[in-house]
């Protein structure tokens, strides 16, 4: 293992980690308004079923993502009218989410399983600064979709931290009684949150199946929307930090794949494909107790005002 | 402007337990409805699909017992995830459970091979019992000492589950005699659940309707059981009582785990009998809505594990049809929706204006 195989790795890490900045990155938005959206791994599949599909039609990348979002964001108006609009329980909208998600998918691809995407967003890498000595194999040597996120997480921040927009969508999932009495709207405003981040994390799926592994695969997630919800959790909610802890997950997926493929046969491969799974139960355990604070307080609960 | 002769008032009552039974079958099918949308929309006939469903889950006697066939690990595993969701804790590892149950009471086989049968189900069952309920102990401890949500952890736990028990049929527990193939050898005779009518019925069934029975008793009749509920219900409350909640948490965990391992057992020792590849379609995740739909009362999951019996025997008949077999994900997920939305209607009644508003 030299220093070749470390720099692809991280070069992997971040590839592999993109998936997770936008799956998080979605389920964060919807959380900081207070609504916690379990159906993620779903989403994501049908995001990436539905990209998937719209290429081979078209041949057009364009096509494939607008959508992917469109998917997206029609799963979040459907469990929006559910947890936002009717306040069901929201564990249970989001595991039927999940679920349902599960199901579409594979009934959608099923006649496609496995075939090659039509077009794929292959890499690019940037002038200039790929040439960086390993800054630029990590960062600045991938495609398009990756680049994206390096534009969507400032703003993402500037949004929720400069804006009043951002404000208002804290304080909605803070304090929703109070951020009403402010003539905030509440209702309005969780259900916009719930739809793009639903989008985005539909983006997530795409990216798998038009970028990381070009093609359809059932159940091709593999897990990666519930590692997006627990990404959310020890970064305390904050979107710049769920990068790193996207990259670190994404690194040990790339160090775990590429230990299979280098051969290292000492552990099973079975133990390796484990890794960002106990990976993931081990960082929430080590990180809990003082990460809660992040919360936001009103999490999970529905907004119902005082009746008049 | 004209307005409707009818219309919606909060209830100040719970819904009588008929309406509720009502909209719990008008929600199931309204999503069966809704999922013949999509497979119309999708460019297959609905009607016809669903008529393959039905003739596969109902048209024969054969159709019939294997609903009661899957039935089974979907009330066991469905009872489980009743008592933790009672508990008010979100166990959603119900698939990993299964998976280690099956693990448990293979191992019994592999290590006891000669036992006879008086001693070798009984091992098994305890076994299984007791290797889903301390696997579903290792997300109960960092949420009851480090206050960490189950919901991922038992989800993140499924996956390791899977793939351990990959590792154990391809790899030290594999058959020398399977030609390179992943199963364990098959077990012998007193090892196997037996089974009835020239079906695939098992034993299986009576340990589930006892279970049933056994749970229905602990909720009402034990203290423990009304301290569960209490706990479930609020936690402020739970505390206020002076409960140790920990160890409430920590006991509702292993019981729901355990239940799921006893679907695990029954489905290598009553079905395969020997542990192998995909030992679950996805028990554990429909147990969720069985567990939900029957409205976390053991009797009612015993019905709901039927319903969700005769989907995936429907569902084979959908593969057979050249449809993806987990597309009864998404006819349960739907009527999960389905479910969800009639309990906010059930808050509310209708009733005829007096006059013109």
């Amino acid at each position: 293992m030299d220093q070749a195989f470390w720099i692809a790795t991280l070069g992997a890490a971040v590839r592999s980690g993109t998936p997770l900045v936008y799956a998080a990155l979605g389920g964060l938005v919807g959380e900081r308004a207070g609504v916690l959206n379990l159906g993620l791994e779903g989403v994501m599949l049908v995001g990436a079923v539905s990209g998937f599909l719209a290429v081979q039609a078209t041949q057009s990348l364009g096509a494939a993502v607008a959508t992917a979002l469109l998917a997206g964001a029609a799963l979040g108006v459907l469990l929006a009218t559910l947890v936002v609009s009717l306040r069901v329980n929201q564990v249970v909208a989001g595991l039927a989410l999940a679920l349902f998600g599960t199901g579409l998918s594979a009934h959608l691809g099923k006649a496609s399983i496995g075939q090659p995407a039509a077009v794929e967003f292959g890499v690019a890498p940037v002038p200039v600064l790929s040439d960086i000595p390993v800054l630029g194999q990590t960062f600045f040597a991938h495609n398009l979709l990756v680049y994206l996120t390096y534009l969507l997480i400032p703003v993402a921040w500037w949004v929720l931290y400069k804006t009043r927009l951002g404000l208002h969508l804290r304080a909605t999932g803070e304090a929703p009684a109070a951020a009403d009495a402010m003539g905030v709207n509440v209702v309005g405003l969780r259900f916009g949150a719930t739809v793009v981040g639903s989008m985005l994390a539909a983006m997530g799926g795409a990216c798998l199946s038009l970028a990381l592994s070009p093609t359809w695969i059932e159940n091709m997630t593999a897990g990666r929307g519930w590692i997006a919800l627990a990404l959310i959790v020890f970064s305390s909610w904050n979107p710049v930090r769920v990068v790193a802890g996207a990259y670190l997950f994404g690194g040990v997926d790339a160090l775990g794949l590429r230990l299979q493929a280098s051969g290292v046969t000492q552990v099973p491969s079975f133990f390796l494909s484990m890794l960002p799974y106990l990976f993931t139960a081990g960082v929430l355990v080590v990180m809990a107790p003082r990460r809660w604070e992040g919360a936001p307080e009103a999490l999970g609960k529905p907004y119902r005002r005082e009746q008049r | 402007m004209t307005s409707w002769p009818f219309r919606l008032e909060p209830r100040s009552a719970p819904a009588p337990a008929s309406l509720r039974l009502l909209a719990t079958a008008g929600a199931i099918v309204v999503a069966l409805g809704l999922g013949g949308l999509f497979f119309a929309a999708s460019g297959h006939d609905p009607v016809r699909l669903y008529m393959l469903m039905a003739r596969g889950a109902f048209g024969d006697a054969y159709g019939v017992s294997e609903v009661f066939v899957k039935a089974i690990p979907l009330a066991l595993a469905g009872l489980g995830v009743a008592v933790a969701f009672r508990a008010g804790l979100w166990n959603i590892g119900a698939e990993g459970q299964i998976y280690f149950g099956a693990i448990g009471a293979t191992a019994v086989v592999l290590v006891l091979p000669h036992l006879p049968t008086p001693l070798m189900l009984p091992l098994m069952v305890m076994a299984g019992a007791l290797t889903g309920g301390l696997w579903a102990l290792l997300v109960a401890i960092p949420r009851v000492y480090r206050n960490v949500s189950e919901i991922i952890t038992s989800l993140m736990f499924n996956y390791v589950a899977i793939l351990f028990s990959d590792y154990l049929i391809y790899g030290p527990w594999k058959d020398p005699k399977a030609f390179g193939f992943p199963l364990t050898p098959l077990f012998p005779k007193a090892a196997q659940l037996p089974s009835y009518f020239g079906t695939r019925v098992h034993f299986g069934l009576v340990m589930a309707l006892v279970a049933a029975a056994l749970l229905h008793l602990l909720l009402r009749r034990t203290p423990w059981g009304f301290e569960l509920r209490v706990l479930g219900d609020s936690t402020g409350a739970a505390r206020y009582l002076g409960l140790n909640i920990g160890r409430h948490i920590l006991l509702a965990m292993f019981l729901s785990g355990a239940l799921a391992g006893l679907a695990g057992m029954t489905e290598v020792s009553g079905i395969l009998h020997r542990l192998q590849r995909d030992i679950s379609p996805g028990y554990g995740y429909a147990a969720i809505i069985v567990a939900w739909l029957g409205r976390l009362s053991p009797w009612g999951v015993l019905v709901t594990a039927l319903l969700l019996g005769a989907l995936f025997v429907g569902g084979y008949s959908l593969q057979a049809a050249g449809l993806a077999a987990s597309s009864v994900f998404m006819l349960q997920g739907g009527m999960l929706f389905a479910v969800l939305v009639a309990e906010v209607l059930l808050e509310y009644r209708v009733v005829r204006r007096a006059g013109r508003a």
